[in-house]
């Protein structure tokens, strides 16, 4: 019988011929990344042997630079760390930092075939580069650098024709607001995306989509392989690379159409990001008091320089906040070369240094009270990015740029014609 | 590892539990013992207080959807002695597992409890009973591998055994 991609990876990093639904196999891990919430006083246990220090990479993204006191001795605890097994992938505060998904794109870190662990819910963010790529656990990332191993349930997988263009003003955000809004959770089950309209979004947008996947609860969320693909990887990192494609009798739990053409700006609205999408139109004119762009799903440049495009020559409404976080020190290197770091700060902007920041309310942009943020970050429950009663819309960043400037939740083709 | 049968009051909550709820950011610098009080502050605010040593909590479906964060430990922590869930998100089950927080999922536990029954489970046979009804359902056994995870205690304890990580001090 035939494996999705999924499958197929299972069955190569396990050992097995096939791997099907309800298999629970242990697996070989290419690579595992360390970052500073592992390393917090409160979670940290110190590993007396490693697999293979070539495997892992260490990056400081959640809280950077360090807030607090507890968050500085995460980092001092972190160094010691890559020090004592010399670790050479280590992103340390300073040129090469950056969140750590974002540092799998900027530096190829995932190759097609390969499995990658981080104890982050939005690791499948690497999926985009055609592989197995999944948050875990605190505990089983310590167990994946001491063994090179871990366990994987193997799920169903449901699989995303892509087929057309997006219009203007319309994102990749927008296309897993619908997915997200339509079906709902995916929860056991793995999200495999292919079909004509692939070709036409880049690498940061469809990394934006498997990042987005971890709000799918899917276990696993892949891109197949393609040109774009080969051309970015190959760009950054020399290893060969050997596509993963699913059988074409591969068996799905179901395989539904996205036509990006028909797509239109969505929102999502408060508490959850599933089941929860509506029409820009239908929230239009909700206040906002802070506006955010950033995060492992919409922090690339392609998400400044769009929020830059929609503000260029005008002004943040008052009393809005409006907070830019680019993913990656690269990616603020080439936003501030290009020219939208500036169109931005001129409006109005704060540009906050890489770091999950306002994303997980851990801090620079924390909200307070009743606020009402309108992002392009992750996850909007319930006190996600601050006080209880503060509410968390979801859009994408031009919906965030063109909400900046009105100070209440506006549609973004106003803004790009 | 004791027979892993648990009898005890059960708390009941909806679909879609997430960790933010369970461990809220606030919560992130303070000790294990102190993160366990902020258990769903934000929905259920003094819950965590009225929490016996002992109770169940019995959950919808993709309970603990969201982050990696411990949120896990933090129901362990709490005290209570399992949770049966008509479904469990898959990072959530991985933590469990992890932790050493025994959880079940149980198609229709939801409807067959109402708050305050009690319960009683029998975690490896995967059987749960409500005493107050003297009713039964037969839940998913935890896969082989995973429940002798559970067994040994978690992972720090199966690392920590084999020398492989230091005792916590
Ligand atoms: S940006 Fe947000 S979602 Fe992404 S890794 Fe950081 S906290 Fe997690």
């Amino acid at each position: 019988m035939g494996m999705t991609i999924a499958e197929k990876i299972l069955a190569a990093k396990s050992g097995r011929k096939a791997v099907v639904p309800g298999d629970v196999v242990t697996v070989e891990v290419d690579t595992v990344i360390l970052f500073d919430n592992n390393f917090m006083p409160n979670n940290w246990r110190d590993i007396l042997k490693v697999a293979d220090p070539e495997k892992i990479i260490v990056t400081f993204d959640h809280r950077v630079p360090a807030p607090t006191q507890q968050a500085a001795a995460a980092q001092v605890t972190g160094r010691a760390f890559v020090k004592k097994f010399g670790i050479k992938r280590f992103h340390d505060v300073g040129h090469n930092q950056g969140i750590s998904h974002q540092l799998v794109a900027d530096y190829g870190y995932a190759l097609p075939g390969s499995v990658l662990l981080c104890s982050d819910s939005h690791t499948c963010s690497a999926g985009v580069f055609n592989c197995l790529a999944r948050g875990v656990g605190g505990p089983d990332i310590i167990y994946a650098a001491i063994k090179g191993q871990t366990w994987f349930r193997c799920g169903e997988t449901v699989r995303y024709e892509l087929v057309g263009k997006l219009p203007e003003a319309v994102t990749a955000k927008d296309a897993f607001l619908q997915i997200a809004g339509v079906h709902g959770a995916h929860a056991t089950m793995n999200v495999e995306y292919g079909g004509p309209g692939v070709a036409g979004l880049s690498i940061n947008a469809r990394k934006t989509i498997t990042a987005m996947s971890a709000e799918l609860s899917a276990e696993f969320a892949t891109f197949e392989a393609d040109a774009v693909l080969a051309e970015w990887i190959s760009a950054r990192n020399p290893a060969p690379l050997v596509p993963v494609r699913p059988d074409a009798d591969a068996k799905y739990h179901a395989v539904r159409n996205v036509d990006l053409s028909a797509l239109e700006p969505l929102v999502a609205l408060p508490d959850s990001v599933v089941n929860n999408s509506q029409p820009v139109a239908k929230t239009a004119g909700t206040r906002i008091d802070q506006a955010y762009i950033g995060s492992c799903a919409n922090g690339t440049q392609d998400d400044i320089e769009l929020a830059a495009r929609v503000v260029k020559g005008r002004r943040i409404a008052a009393g809005v906040r409006f907070i830019v976080t680019p993913a990656s020190q690269t990616v603020y290197r080439d936003v501030v070369a290009s020219g939208a770091v500036q169109t931005l700060i001129e409006a109005g902007a704060m540009i906050a240094p890489p770091t999950c920041g306002a994303c997980g309310g851990g801090h620079m942009g924390v909200l307070g009270p009743n606020e009402i943020c309108l992002t392009s970050s992750t996850r909007n429950f319930k006190g996600r990015m601050g006080d209880p009663s503060s509410q968390v819309y979801m859009a994408s960043p031009a919906t965030v740029a063109a909400s900046a400037l009105t100070g209440v939740i506006t549609d973004p083709r106003e803004f790009l014609q | 590892m004791s027979t892993m049968t648990f009898k005890g009051r059960v708390w009941i909550v909806g679909d879609n539990i997430n960790t933010d709820l369970i461990l809220p950011n606030k919560a992130f610098y303070l000790t294990h013992e102190e993160q366990a009080l902020y258990v769903f502050s934000a929905n259920r605010p003094g819950w965590a207080e009225q929490v016996k040593k002992g109770d169940i909590l019995i959950g919808g479906s993709n309970f603990g959807m969201g982050s990696s964060r411990a949120a896990a430990r933090s129901l362990k922590n709490l005290g209570l002695a399992c949770l049966i869930a008509e479904s469990l998100n898959g990072l959530f089950l991985r933590n469990c597992v992890n932790f050493a927080f025994p959880a079940l999922e149980c198609p229709g536990v939801h409807a067959a409890f109402t708050e305050g029954e009690e319960a009683e489970v029998d975690f490896a046979q995967a059987k749960v009973r409500n005493l107050s009804r003297g009713t039964a359902l037969a839940g998913k056994p935890l896969p082989a591998p995973l429940m002798a995870l559970v067994q040994a205690g978690g992972v720090y304890q199966l690392l920590e055994k084999e020398g492989l990580i230091a005792p916590k001090t």
